[in-house]
């Protein structure tokens, strides 16, 4: 699948093999820390496509997390243009932006961040709520392998159980992308195995494009592609001939 | 339900002791206003229905006598809707069972049908029938006060003879809806009676056959009361007039009106301070819930919920603990309501006294509460609401950290580890221990603003009837005598000491304000009235012109050295300019004094004396009252035990409910916000306290270093409270002035140590509930939790 991937993505959607989901042009993020100026994007060019898993790989402060919100629709940059499919997000406003993550958008976090006075089922069904065409609660997390834990409160689970909800609560809206800022970060070796297993499984079952950002190279080898970030640039961008299944990856 | 919702729930049940705790504290400031909302809206409404049924007249006027024609003249004054000319006399009755005198306030009616004004309710028995003699109606309270009914006697002494008189029913007037004597200031239900009685018989006794003594009357729509009391005393003082005035000098009716007003401030100002107080909490618990729950706020952004419906879930939040409280309070604020009206109906007597529960009442309520809870979460919320998303996702970035004073000054060596850990938190983060201080001083401050009415009665008492009148008892005759009958006095058995004095009836005139009054006439050596200011000051009695109240200044708009224009009412009515000498800072009344010598000068007088106080040997005074019930000339006799038994029993046992209601609210805040304090700061410091522990501090050393801080945020409070106290204090006696009283604005050195006591008893709870937690605290948890 990787192979047939055209690289040249434009904003022709009709010249291009597999469309292109996001595409992002000379985009940079300079945040004010008191009196310091930090660039955290420097001019990045991307495209990301349509039922891609791609890994971005780079050191803490490289402007992963940065590039990540970005094209979530949770940040904004200083200048450049992302297109969201034919869309401009760029010019959306607050409220636009607020329905592109509704609609198209599933997170998931470091640190889960999940409601801790909801159940599984609730944290799910808090998106599931809002979406326009949702999952069951009960079907997303019977997808992350949860099925009996759905009354369990987040304190009642463990790390990796916890990051499977949010897995579930991210998936369950059926969204166009699926984003993941360090989702193994918090997680021992086994279970962080058993977390990207279910973000693989999502991206071949549903065909969900899926960026994951880590610091973590050994998870760069499932991927179609792996494009490493260092000092708010893209360093290098290669695309594996053949995905490694999660239970292979080695750290 | 949506999960939001159960959300809702949950962290609501997870805090739900300082929700509650804030949810009471509303319900205290909304229950004090539903109460004197709704309690105002019952008596203004009973007030104005009473009035309109029972025809109660809007002119007053007394004089000595004037023939009946008069009364048709005074009828065609402009403006003048209804006329009733009656006879008014107040006479000393003889009460079985009860040594001293009363005096009885004699009325005329017409027999057999009913007076065109001031309508008696019959509440009991029936109406007095034309052509049976020495029938009567008598005004309940004094019935009641005496277990006497319809068909029972009385004995009085009715122009010098003594007469049996039949109870025949029970009644009550619109114009004694609050049964008080002139010159005094609270009612005497057991010495003081009305009694209505047939206009014939009561002319017949007084010699008034064909004549009157006193008018009142009713205007037309739009008529000016001005204009008629001007053309009304032109025409009545060649009779004696003794001015006339309008329902705000009527002494029922302005006891009526100075309570609405009172009641209107009671409405504005406890519950402002004590939804204040709401507000202030709301703001620190919802700031610290937002603060906490960044990142989930974050991931619902992440999610695509939308700021508004982030922020309604906040505002869900605030609702749910002010509605509940405001439906507490006004479900609370109808009890009390109904048991205030209860009260009312014991002080003030109506036909009926509903209490009338008024929807729009408790939607104000409300819609105060919810403006309240927005005023205090709107920040807040609105920051919840505004940040990004991204940024929410990093948790707040972290304090900023520099070396104390303390330190800096070397002084850390003074304290102990623990000591400084709390100087440093103090002090690193001022604003917050400010605020809590604040909070804890709110709590102090109401305290005392809850308990200060007592400190304010009790020395009103002590100084009315204890510093300033020493005498046991003041007669007052019917007219002026001579200065022999103030030695006749002085002859009568058990009498110490005696003191005359002189009143003359006066209207006091400066530019276009005036008020009518007794000046009081009094020697330069006196023990047993004494001239005392507001201050404890003994004041002196200028050798010329008046002293008036600071009161009565006001209302005359003078200060000292102007000279006012005083019409007397009575005898030749000279015409005097006076000048104002000085001025006296009295808590009741409006009253003028003269020395007598000057007031002799201008009456052109030789000592006539209007009455005496008199000091009596306790074993002798049933043989005085005796004599004084023999003495046709005695008007009346004022007991000052009676009147302070009086007042204890109606004014100050009124006031020491309602307090105790003030005090109980009181509480409640008190301990609102200093739990509240107490678990915000547990909340915040959890992972701290759960690092120490696991670093080898005892449980007692994490505890101490928590409740130290309490400690010295509740201690640094108190004075601070006492400040917040004094100005709450001086608000409310501000909002409670009334022409005729004046709250001292006293706080007893045990109200302060009542208030610093409830308040350090509320830490010590709370301290003690943050203690358990503490101690059951899950320390692995605590340090998994990110923050």
């Amino acid at each position: 699948m990787s192979s047939s991937l055209n690289p040249a993505c434009s904003a022709d959607a009709a010249t291009a093999q597999i469309p292109c989901v996001f595409a992002a042009e000379n985009v940079t993020k300079t945040y004010e820390m008191g009196e310091v100026e930090v660039q955290a994007l420097r001019g990045i060019d991307l495209q990301l496509f349509e039922g891609e898993f791609v890994v971005l790989l780079g050191p803490s402060g490289s402007g992963k997390s940065t590039l990540l919100n970005i094209l979530g629709g949770l940040d904004t940059p200083s200048s450049g243009i992302v297109r969201f499919r034919d869309r401009e997000l760029t010019a959306f406003d607050d409220a636009a932006l607020t329905r592109y993550r509704r609609d198209h958008v599933g997170f998931v976090f470091q640190f889960y961040n999940l409601i801790p006075s909801l159940t599984a089922r609730e944290n799910v069904a808090l998106v599931t709520e809002i979406a326009r065409d949702p999952m069951e609660p009960g079907e997303a997390l019977k997808l992350v392998g949860l099925a009996d834990r759905m009354d369990h409160f987040p304190a009642q689970l463990s790390g990796g159980e916890q990051q499977r909800v949010a897995i579930a609560r991210a998936v369950a809206k059926q969204p166009d992308v699926l984003l993941c800022d360090e989702p193994t970060g918090a997680l021992d070796v086994h279970t962080g195995v058993v977390v990207l297993e279910v973000i693989d499984q999502i991206n071949r079952e549903l065909g969900t494009t899926t960026a994951v950002i880590t610091h973590n190279a050994a998870i760069s080898d499932m991927a179609h592609r792996v494009i490493t970030m260092k000092d708010g640039r893209i360093g290098t961008m290669h695309t594996n001939e053949q995905r490694a299944r999660p239970s292979e990856l080695q750290w | 339900m949506s999960p939001l919702h159960r959300k809702l729930i949950r962290d609501l049940l997870l805090m739900k002791g300082q929700a509650i705790a804030i949810s009471l504290v509303i319900a205290s400031g909304i229950a004090v206003f539903v109460m004197a909302v709704s309690t105002h809206a019952a008596l203004d409404m009973t007030r104005q229905a009473y009035y309109d049924r029972y025809r109660f007249a809007e002119v007053f006027a007394s004089l000595k006598r004037a023939p009946l024609p008069l009364a048709d003249r005074i009828a065609q004054i402009p403006g003048v809707a209804q006329v009733e000319p009656r006879v008014v006399m107040d006479v000393t009755l003889d009460i079985e069972g009860m040594s001293e005198p009363a005096v009885g306030r004699m009325i005329s009616i017409p027999a057999g049908r009913r007076p065109l004004l001031n309508d008696v309710y019959l509440k009991a028995g029936r109406y007095l029938e034309p052509y049976r003699s020495n029938e009567v109606l008598v005004s309940e309270t004094f019935l009641n006060a005496h277990g006497l009914k319809p068909g029972d006697t009385i004995k009085a002494v009715i122009n010098g003879r003594r007469q049996t008189l039949t109870i025949v029913g029970v009644a009550l007037s619109p114009e004694y809806v609050l049964q008080i004597r002139t010159g005094e200031i609270i009612p005497d239900e057991k010495r003081f009676a009305i009694i209505w009685m047939d206009e014939r018989e009561l002319a017949a006794a007084f010699d008034m056959e064909g004549a009157f003594n006193n008018i009142t009357l009713t205007m037309l729509r739009g008529a000016s009361e001005r204009e008629i009391t001007t053309q009304l005393d032109r025409l009545i003082e060649p009779y004696g007039g003794a001015g006339s005035h309008g329902r705000n000098e009527q002494l029922s009716a302005r006891f009526l009106s100075d309570e609405l007003k009172q009641l209107r401030a009671s409405a504005i100002v406890s519950p402002s301070i004590f939804l204040s107080v709401a507000v202030f909490l709301l703001h620190v618990v919802i700031s610290r819930v937002i603060g906490t729950q960044r990142e989930q706020i974050a991931a619902l952004k992440a999610f695509g919920y939308s700021h508004v419906e982030v922020g309604v879930h906040y505002m869900q939040f605030v609702m749910v603990i002010t509605t509940v409280g405001a439906a507490i309070g006004i479900v609370l604020g109808v009890w009390l309501g109904k048991a205030v009206t209860g009260l009312y109906a014991q002080f003030y007597h109506f036909p009926e006294f509903l209490y009338h529960f008024d929807l729009r009442i408790v939607l104000l309520a409300l819609g105060i509460s919810v403006l309240a809870a927005l005023v205090g979460t709107f920040g807040a919320v609105r920051q919840a609401v505004l940040l990004p998303p991204a940024e929410a996702m990093r948790p707040a970035p972290p304090a900023q950290f520099r070396e104390t004073l303390i330190e800096r000054l070397g002084w850390s060596r003074l304290f102990s580890s623990s000591g400084r850990m709390i100087l440093r938190e103090l002090e690193r983060r001022p604003f917050k221990a400010i605020m809590s201080t604040i909070g804890i001083a709110f709590a102090v401050a109401v305290l005392i603003l809850g308990r200060f009415g007592v400190d304010a009665l009790g020395y009103m008492m002590t100084f009315q009837y204890f510093i300033t009148q020493r005498q046991d008892l003041s007669v007052t005759f019917v007219e002026p005598l001579s200065a022999d009958a103030g030695f006749a006095l002085q002859q009568l058995p058990g009498v110490l000491r005696s003191e005359t004095f002189r009143a003359v009836p006066a209207k006091l005139r400066y530019e276009h304000h005036y008020r009518n009054v007794a000046i009081l006439g009094l020697n330069e050596e006196r023990e047993l009235l004494r001239l005392i200011d507001a201050r404890e000051n003994q004041a002196k009695l200028p050798p010329n012109g008046l002293m008036l109240s600071d009161k009565l200044a006001e209302v005359l708009h003078v200060n000292v050295g102007d000279t006012l224009t005083v019409e007397v009412l009575e005898g030749e009515r000279p015409i005097w300019q006076v000048p104002v000498t000085a001025l006296i800072y009295e808590f009741a009344g409006t009253n003028a004094y003269m020395s007598r010598q000057a007031l002799d000068r201008l009456l052109r007088e030789q000592g006539s004396i209007s009455g005496a106080y008199l000091r009596v040997d306790g074993n002798m005074i049933d043989t005085l009252y005796h004599q004084l019930k023999e003495t046709p000339r005695v008007a009346a006799v004022t007991l000052k035990d009676a009147a302070l038994e009086g007042f204890r029993n109606t004014v100050a046992e009124n006031q020491y409910k309602m307090q105790a209601f003030n005090i109980m609210f009181a509480c409640i805040i008190a301990f609102g916000v200093v739990y509240n304090t107490a678990r915000i700061s547990l909340s915040e410091r959890s992972r701290e306290m759960g690092t120490l522990r696991v670093i080898g501090f005892t449980r007692t050393e994490v505890s101490t270093i928590l409740l130290g801080e309490l400690a010295v945020l509740t201690l640094a409070a108190i004075p601070l409270g006492y400040g917040i106290g004094y100005a709450f204090a001086l608000t409310m006696v501000q909002a409670f002035e009334s022409e005729m009283f004046r709250i001292p604005l006293v706080i007893s050195s045990e109200t302060v140590a009542f208030a610093a006591g409830v308040t350090m008893t509320a830490s010590v709870i709370s301290g003690l509930i943050v203690r358990r937690r503490i101690d059951e605290m899950d320390l692995v948890a605590v340090l998994k939790q990110k923050e």
